[in-house]
């Protein structure tokens, strides 16, 4: 009998944050700390001629200061990157480290060149205004597909043509001839903008060394710190792992950024151990977003074939992706791997190529970003999809329910075998287009759209039907493709003598309620109270291990590890209870929070049995005292969530201004622990989304300047930008882990994008207009207005 | 996130601030409500040697009418004006434009002196001010003059201001008899401040506009009068084509502002457009 | 050059001396320990670092420490009322008005002003009194049911 799972139960979590007790990184003061500030290149692209520090440290108060050549002659080479994905002809991709603090040449407009360690950030922020760095000027690359030409700047002397690899996945032969042989190709150029997660709580970061133990305690807002742990410890500072101590205390948001292993984490846990001191640092606003890691920026030409019933017959994709100066941890994997593998969508396209060329540029580093080269693969399959149905005649909706993959529960109908490597778990496609349909009320929409177009107002309608992989991933797979860890998860299930549970996980919470979603699970699997269950997790030496939380992987393989711990507290406990109740243990049946001897009324509670377990005075021959279970779980495959979403906007023609009327989402993401929780994840993605579709995007000019990088200039969603939001679900159980969870931290992201876009395309197609580029800011849509009258 | 440092005066009277003007000078920064200036402090792009806080001065903070003019202390927050009661009466429009400034929190906080004075081209008093034709009561060393609203704003973060004197208080005439007036803005969607801001007042006692004014605020250096649309409507009937005529003469001649969100050609059409919507918007209240 | 300051927080007196350049939030953060008060931008424009002030809603980074002198703060650490919860709070915790956490306390404290100025909002009169806040992880909608239970509960 289930309980808690399925209920929306209020967070646990909740009471510290709306008291104002939650505990972040840069609320923690340590003894004797000291403060750090960095001083960073205005340029994206420059020689370092000279550093001058002498006025900075004669300043009272500061401890000192250090620079590229410090950490040179150190031996530290710099951050590392966690992916491989090497050229097609077999040569390997070309990673040069990234400097902690830079000594030759800085490469993006942000790159660290000198810390000043001193007894409060005040003084640390002006002595650091006072580090004279000479630099001379070097012309800057910023565009992708410029970079890639032949004269080119240079942002690598080691990477030619600023190429950090290519890579192509899928038949190319089989797509060229089908592609060849389509009544209609639909083709579009895409530019996938770039985007700043703008995490509310900015990065920040405590480096402490205590001698006497030799030990090195870091601080991270990190989504994983036990891989910035194995990262920073075997691959950067070289210091053995086991004497580091990384905490992600209570970390505000993330949205992918915070999962990357960070310079300043390195730096500063390098520099307490030089100054014998903590040393703490936090990012002003202007500085993360200079630092932070950025998402998207793909320039894509992608073309879909049909024949003439409108069958897809061949999907062909070219992508440039911009990566940035150096490879930040997953970045090329966003846009292959996470990218690529996505393109079937969720369409029977028989034939399908995609070609991603990865590129340096003097911009600030690109990496995963809420949905992670998914968003991308969606945002061309679905704009696809809309013109061409419009190209067609077709109604969106007729057109894509006609190429669905069938129903398939991947049970007794196998998984479904794409074109690019996945296979695709379970899924009822046409159930959650219908069911977005039913509550959009489709033909009356559509009859007011008309309505409202009588009347010189410009309503549209906009549809995407997205595929996401999650719950990354099995670990051989993913080694096949490059990755340089295991992508499982660990979990310790404790059970204390007194029944109570303590549950360590590896997964980290910043956001999405694990405390209370997987207490959820515990207390209703062993049949406990809610508050018998602690959920910690975020440091390194209370947990095991983990690779923390990211790619909406929490649930599907976090909390697959917690079920393996409790299967085994369960079997340990009918031992117990068989010895107990003098039956069998064949006889003992779990149920409700206590063992029963079948068919009888004779039972072991839950506390009982714990209380077995630790005074083990009457006990089972052989068997260990104590109830104490790790688990590891690696996942089978892929989770795959899906769902329909649908945008309605109206258009201002005169100013060009889009507001988004209504937003429907019916998504399916497999079983629900929390559904409170699960629709809060799809409102904040559908906003991210949404930000992506309308404002959002980093402009650099031709100099490699971030023209925007303040909350003045780079415009994130409003309560007043948005309505709420209509959702609801399906759920086809995941087959291949024991929750039957897929995942929804990025669902609302992934499918909200190409929706909005293809709601203005509608609005705006009587007057001619095709295609927009993101963002849909008002002088954006205003211009194509008018080129579009222009050219009739 | 940290301001450079700084001397800090709190005078409890206008002489007394003058007095440190008198003294520092071009190195000293008023600070009112502080929404201008401790934003460009923090982020360094204004660093005064002294700051003299004239918030505490309590003859600074007053809305009231003096015969036919309503009178505005120049620390009077943003939110004082929009709820003023004797505000929403006498100058709607001023209640209008001040309930359309940054949010809640600045709205709270910020001054109308203190914006006037910092005359940021995308402010949004500016056009208001224009229409109402206000006066900008000074007080220096010599005693107080009156600026009219036409030759305050000089250019960007430019005003008539010495550096020896305060902004002590705006004189804003009550809106005549059977006239209307609003200001429309076209936000500028992070910063809430305005692409393109218009105010407009028309006096219309019978069929034809005896009187219109017609300001602009964010289109170019600073705000300004358009007396090209103005023309072709007054002593005329506002008829439908006729607005669009006089719309269409919107920000001729001016050099028109460039910026992330708004290239100028972009711009200058939302001035045509936000003219014609702030007429009609005003004709539709008659 | 240091200035007295003395002034109540949460229903407290503190009497510093601070540089003036020292911000509001740093004093609340740095000087007094309370943390709940949060930094999410330098630009004045995120609106975590939100509190009252005299009882209005202000923006604590765009206030030097010493212009509080005198005035009566209150921030997220004070809302609750002998143990029992704001409205506010309540409803941000029963509707699900936050996930991380960063943005609440600012959030909470713009509404109570949001609400003692109108205490029945609408749904659009919500979404425009809180857009000197920015939330990135709600897509605001349950923010705006949380302000909404705190108002019936108010009413009732």
């Amino acid at each position: 009998m289930s309980k808690l799972i399925g209920k929306s139960v209020k967070r646990v979590e909740d009471k510290r944050f709306i008291t104002g007790k939650g505990r972040y990184t840069d609320d923690i003061v340590l003894p004797e700390m000291t403060y750090a500030y960095i001083v960073r290149s205005p340029y994206a692209h420059a020689r370092i001629k000279k550093v001058n520090t002498k006025e900075a440290e004669a300043i009272n108060g500061v401890v000192t200061v250090f620079t590229g050549k410090d950490i040179q002659a150190a031996g530290i080479n710099g951050v590392p990157c966690g992916w491989q994905v090497d050229f097609k002809n077999g040569d390997t991709m070309k990673e040069p480290p990234h400097p902690l603090l830079v000594a030759d040449k800085v490469r993006y407009m942000g790159d660290a060149v000198a810390v000043v360690i001193a007894e409060s950030y005040v003084i640390a922020k002006d002595a650091a205004e006072l580090v004279e760095v000479d630099y001379d000027v070097l012309e800057a690359v910023v565009d992708a597909s410029l970079a890639v030409k032949e004269n080119a700047p240079q942002v690598h002397e080691e990477a030619p043509k600023n190429m950090a690899f290519d890579w192509g996945l899928g038949d190319k032969d089989k797509t060229d001839k089908a592609m060849a042989q389509a009544q209609h190709i639909t083709t579009l150029n895409i530019i996938n903008q770039r985007v700043i997660p703008n995490a509310i709580e900015p990065r920040s970061a405590i480096g402490q060394y205590e001698e006497a133990y030799d030990k090195y305690t870091l601080y991270t807002s990190s989504q994983n710190p036990h891989l910035i742990r194995l990262l920073m410890s075997a691959f950067v500072l070289g210091i053995p792992e086991h004497k580091v101590h990384v905490i992600s205390p209570d970390v505000g948001g993330g949205f992918g950024s915070k999962i990357f292993h960070y310079t300043e984490e390195a730096l500063v846990t390098w520099c307490a151990k030089q100054v014998k001191r903590p040393v703490k640092w936090t990012a002003e606003r202007s500085e993360s977003f200079l630092t932070d890691g950025q998402g998207r920026d793909h320039i894509t030409k992608a073309e879909m074939g049909f024949d003439k019933e409108g069958n897809v017959v061949g999907l062909r994709v070219y992508t440039y992706a911009n990566l940035g100066a150096y490879l930040s941890t997953f970045a090329p994997c966003v846009p292959t791997y996470l990218h690529g593998t996505l393109l079937q969508g969720l369409y029977t396209t028989p034939a399908i190529y995609v070609d991603v060329t990865g590129v340096f540029t003097n911009t600030t580093p690109v990496d995963a970003y809420r949905g992670a080269g998914r968003p991308e693969a969606t945002y061309l399959l679905e704009r696809l999809m809309d013109t061409a149905a419009r190209e067609l005649n077709m109604d969106p909706t007729e057109l894509r329910l006609k190429n669905f993959i069938p129903p398939f529960d991947g049970l007794q109908q196998p998984g479904y075998q794409t074109q690019v490597a996945l296979q695709y778990d379970s899924g009822n496609y046409h159930a959650v287009l219908e069911r977005a349909l039913e509550m959009i009320d489709y033909p009356s929409l559509r009859k007011e759209q008309q309505h409202a177009l009588s009347q010189g107002r410009y309503v549209g309608i906009g549809f995407s039907t997205y595929i996401e992989a999650c719950g990354i991933a099995p670990s051989a797979v993913v080694g096949a493709l490059g990755a340089r860890a295991g992508l499982y998860e660990s979990a310790q299930v404790r059970v204390q003598p007194t029944g109570k549970v303590s549950v360590y996980v590896g997964s980290h919470s910043h956001g999405q309620g694990h405390e209370t979603t997987f207490a959820q699970v515990v207390a209703d699997k062993l049949g406990i109270n809610l508050e018998d269950v602690e959920i910690v997790h975020g440091d390194s030496e209370a947990v095991a291990f983990g690779m923390g939380t990211y790619g909406s992987r929490s649930l599907a393989v976090g909390g697959s590890a917690i079920m393996k711990s409790i299967d085994k507290i369960i079997e340990k406990g009918s031992k117990i209870a068989a010895h107990k109740l003098e039956a069998s243990e064949e006889d003992i049946a779990f149920e409700d929070g206590k063992w029963t001897v079948k068919g009888t009324d004779k039972s072991l509670s839950f506390a009982d049995m714990a209380l077995t377990a630790y005074v083990p005075h009457d006990y089972p021959a052989g068997l260990e005292p104590g109830m104490d279970f790790s688990s590891f779980y690696d996942p089978a495959n892929f989770t795959y969530p899906y769902g329909a979403h649908i945008a309605v906007v109206e258009v201002d023609t005169d100013t060009g201004q889009v507001q988004l009327k209504r937003f429907i989402a019916c998504d399916d993401v497999g079983n629900v622990i929390n559904p409170m929780i699960v629709d809060g994840q799809i409102h904040g993605g559908i906003a991210q989304g949404v930000g992506q579709a309308l404002f959002e995007v980093a402009s650099y000019d031709e100099n490699g300047q971030l023209t925007n990088g303040s909350y003045m200039d780079y415009t994130m969603p409003r309560a007043d930008d948005l309505p709420s939001f209509e959702v609801d679900r399906k759920v086809t159980p995941c087959p291949h882990n024991p929750l039957g969870v897929k995942g929804a931290g990025e669902a609302g992201t992934i499918g909200s994008t190409p929706a909005v876009v293809n709601a203005v395309v509608d609005a705006l197609s009587s007057l001619g207009v095709k295609d927009l580029q993101m963002p849909l800011t008002p002088e954006n849509v205003w211009t194509a207005i008018q080129q579009a009258q222009s050219e009739h | 996130m940290i301001p450079e440092t700084f001397e800090y005066y709190k005078p409890s009277t206008l002489d007394e601030a003058i007095k440190l003007l008198q003294e520092y000078g071009f190195d000293a920064k008023l600070l009112a409500g502080g929404h201008s200036l401790i934003p460009s402090m923090k982020l360094r792009l204004s660093s005064p040697e002294k700051i003299i806080d004239i918030s505490k001065i309590s003859d600074l903070n007053f809305i009231r009418a003096e015969g036919n003019s309503l009178v505005i202390g120049a620390c009077t927050t943003h939110h004082q004006i929009a709820s003023s009661q004797l505000v929403q009466q006498k100058v709607p429009v001023l209640a209008q434009t001040a309930a359309l400034i940054g949010d809640l929190q600045v709205r709270n906080k910020g001054t109308i002196g203190g914006s006037l004075a910092h005359a940021d081209p995308a402010a949004d008093y500016p056009a208001t001010i224009l229409i109402s034709e206000a006066e900008i009561v000074v007080q220096g060393p010599s005693g107080t003059r009156s600026i009219p609203a036409t030759n305050f704003f000089t250019g960007i973060f430019m005003t008539d201001i010495q550096d020896d004197e305060i902004l002590r208080e705006i004189r804003i005439p009550f809106q005549a008899p059977h006239s209307h007036a609003t200001y429309l803005k076209f936000a500028q969607p992070a910063s809430r401040y305005a692409i393109v801001g218009c105010a407009v007042m028309i006096t219309k006692p019978n069929d034809n506009c005896d009187d219109v004014r017609v300001a602009f605020t964010s289109v170019a250096d600073y705000a300004f009068r358009d007396s090209q649309v103005e023309n072709m409507l007054k002593g005329k009937k506002p008829t439908e084509d006729a607005v669009s005529q006089a719309a269409e003469k919107a920000a001729e001649g001016q050099d028109i502002l460039e910026d992330h969100f708004a290239k100028a050609p972009y711009r200058k059409h939302l001035a045509r457009l936000f003219a014609k919507r702030a007429i009609n918007d005003v004709l539709t209240k008659f | 050059m240091v200035i007295p300051i003395k002034l109540t927080v949460n229903g407290k007196t503190y009497s510093h001396e601070v540089e003036p350049r020292m911000l509001l939030v740093h004093y609340l953060r740095e000087v007094l320990r309370l943390t709940g008060t949060h930094i999410g931008c330098d630009t004045s424009s995120c609106g975590a670092c939100t509190i009252l002030v005299d009882g209005k809603a202000v923006k604590s980074c765009t206030l030097l420490a010493v212009q509080a002198d005198g005035c009566e703060v209150t921030t997220i650490e004070g809302l609750a009322k002998n143990g029992e919860l704001h409205p506010l709070q309540e409803g941000f915790q029963e509707e699900h008005g936050l996930q991380c956490g960063f943005c609440t306390p600012g959030m909470i404290m713009t509404a109570v002003e949001l609400l003692h100025q109108n205490p029945h909002p609408s749904e659009d009169e919500i979404r425009h009194g809180l857009e000197g806040n920015y939330c990135r992880c709600t897509g605001y909608h349950n923010i705006v049911k949380s302000i909404q239970y705190a108002a019936n509960k108010q009413k009732s």
